[in-house]
């Protein structure tokens, strides 16, 4: 009998440092799924960010850069810049890109640099333990909202997809999901289409992923899958926002 | 190629292409901008990569990205931008990775002015980032010289994979005068294919690499900034260079200055010496690894009463050059820093008023 279901090669055998009930390992696993499927591991550069998936590299095995916080797309701009031939991907959380990198992220994409982000909103500071983010939702209570997000003095949440889709130069822009399997295949979809837009030389792409954060939310992974759902999604809007074509 | 007329900032540009460093990202900024506009049309011109970031923080990362796969590159800007860029030079150290940076001096803190001035040099030889980390700083103090300088700091970069900072001040950047490029550098960074993330398929090989600064373990990360020491200390033994001027004189006093500080000072000394005073003069050209015997032995003559460091900056070099001198005589300062290049004259009567 064949073999049916294998790891894909471009992930290493090492146990991940997540937090059970966190959805990093997915979209790692989707992203090197592609890159197995599109044959690229040989020529693809990663760049791991300041958060969560700092240590990134350890579990992809693929040449990687390692980022300060925020400065992940001005790196993968240097990159694409100098040698359009490799395939870059970012790979980054929401205090990251939404936050400090803000200007990075919005440039990168408004260039139309030809490279993919993966953008991890979890609506909370992982690595740095639980703080509010940009993303954070209204009400939520974090370290530094402990009486819940209050809107009046720190605004909304920003919809980093809507936002990148209102620039008029072409690009590839989509939010997705993990929490459910139903989602996770349609991530994978969006995800291969991503990097294909780079290969092509297209457009910059974008995969905003949805994603619990049960350790920081203060739930359990089946309550955190239920809170995304029931909160995030209603406000965050799953979908394509962009395409080039 | 014979000598032509040359604008500072467009030769610095031109130097970089023919150090073969065929990728630049800049932000504008006065007084360097010329460098970016000159690059904007030449880059084209060799088949380069000429991109200007959005802010001097992006653009010191996208040289991170472009050196981390084994890019030659540099960037050029002046004081504000160059406080911005320290926090990506930082990571560049400590991920080892070769970069030029150019940094025509401007007035501050803060906006301070436009105008020509010294006072980054604690930024540029002791830190501006955050860790424990070195940069190999050159002064130029003329147009031709910052082109050899520049074409010296590619070579260096790779040579230790660590950023190179050229700090002229806005004279150099401004000025014009006739100016000879070597020939063309051919060579290639030579090893990165041990280290850069070039693409596995680029270097044939299954192992990734990989160009990262975090080390969580402590014992780890002492090692690291062990073997970064090893690089600063390896400097220091063999990329000191400086110039010396009336040396074989039994000068009364003894002048540090770089920079265009130096050449004004140059002319002080010679007019003192048509009156009968003596005085000498060490030019550093490397800020760090600083010419530190070349000071102490110059100021151990036994004509020398006193040393003199003057620098268009509020007493920064002066730190220095009392640590070179060991309390063996008065280190004293003497400076300006709004932007006016202090005269011979003005010299002359500072010198004379230590005396």
């Amino acid at each position: 009998m064949g073999k049916t279901f294998a790891k894909p090669e471009a992930l290493s055998d090492q146990h991940t440092h997540y937090c059970p009930g966190c959805t990093h390992g997915i979209i790692h696993r989707l992203v090197a799924e592609v890159i197995d499927e599109l044959g690229i591991k040989g020529r693809t550069v990663g760049i791991a960010p300041v958060g969560c998936a700092v240590l990134a590299y350890n579990y992809f095995i693929l040449d990687f850069q390692e980022a300060a916080h925020g400065r992940a797309p001005a790196m993968a701009t240097g990159i694409k810049r100098v040698r359009p031939d490799l395939i870059v991907f970012t790979y980054q959380g929401d205090g990251d890109l939404a936050s400090i990198g803000m200007g990075e992220i919005i440039h990168a994409a408004n260039r139309g640099e030809k490279f993919t982000t993966i953008f991890v909103n979890n609506a909370v500071y992982g690595m740095t333990g639980g703080q509010m983010a940009p993303t954070t939702m209204p009400g939520q209570r974090t370290t530094t909202s402990p009486f819940g997000r209050n809107v009046k003095e720190v605004g909304m949440p920003i919809k980093m997809a809507e936002l990148l889709s209102a620039l008029e130069t072409p690009g590839y822009i989509t939010r997705q999901s993990v929490i459910k399997p139903k989602y996770i295949v349609r991530a994978k979809k969006a995800v291969k289409k991503a990097f294909q837009y780079q290969l092509e030389g297209r457009c910059f792409s974008l995969v905003e992923v949805i994603s619990t954060c049960p350790t920081n939310w203060g739930l359990t992974p089946v309550q955190a899958v239920k809170w995304a759902e029931e909160t995030m999604l209603p406000y965050y809007k799953l979908g394509e926002f962009k395409r080039p074509d | 190629m014979g000598k032509i007329l040359m604008k500072g900032n467009e030769a610095i540009g031109e130097a970089a292409i023919r150090a073969g460093c065929l990728n630049y990202f800049a932000y504008p900024i006065t007084p360097q901008s010329e460098v970016a506009e000159y690059l904007s049309r030449r880059m084209p011109e060799v088949g380069g990569v000429f991109l200007q970031g959005e802010s001097e923080v992006a653009v010191s990362y996208m040289l991170f990205g472009a050196s981390a796969c084994g890019a030659r590159v540099f960037t050029t800007s002046s004081s504000p931008g160059i406080s911005l860029m320290s926090e990506g030079i930082s990571y560049i150290a400590g991920a080892q990775c070769p970069a030029v940076f150019v940094n025509i001096m401007r007035g501050g803190p803060g906006l301070g002015g436009i105008l020509p001035s010294q006072a980054d040099y604690f930024q540029a030889t002791k830190g501006g980032g955050h860790g424990d980390y070195r940069l190999l700083v050159m002064a130029p103090a003329s147009v031709q010289e910052a082109v050899e300088m520049v074409m010296l700091a590619f070579p260096l970069a790779e040579k230790y994979r660590n950023p190179v900072m050229l700090l002229g001040d806005g004279l150099i950047g401004q000025m014009m005068e006739p100016v000879e490029f070597p020939d063309h550098l051919k060579s290639e960074p030579t090893n990165k294919d041990e280290w850069a993330t070039n693409g596995m398929d680029t270097r044939g090989s299954n192992k990734r690499n990989l160009v990262k600064t975090l080390f969580l373990d402590a014992g780890k990360l002492n090692e690291h900034n062990l073997m970064l020491k090893a690089k600063y200390d390896r400097m220091k033994r063999e990329e000191i260079r400086y110039e010396l001027y009336n040396i074989e004189s039994d000068y009364k006093a003894l002048i540090v200055s770089y920079g265009t500080m130096s050449r004004v000072c140059k002319t002080a000394i010679d007019n003192m010496k048509d009156e009968g005073l003596e005085v000498g003069m060490v030019r550093p050209q490397t800020l760090f690894p600083f010419p530190e015997n070349a000071v102490y032995e110059a100021a151990s003559k036994e004509s020398c009463k006193v040393v003199v460091s003057i620098e268009m900056s509020m007493g920064q070099m002066v730190e220095d050059v009392e640590r070179c001198v060991k309390g063996k005589l008065p280190v004293k300062w003497y400076g300006k820093c709004g932007g006016d290049v202090p005269t011979p004259e003005e010299v002359v009567e500072a010198v004379k008023s230590f005396l």
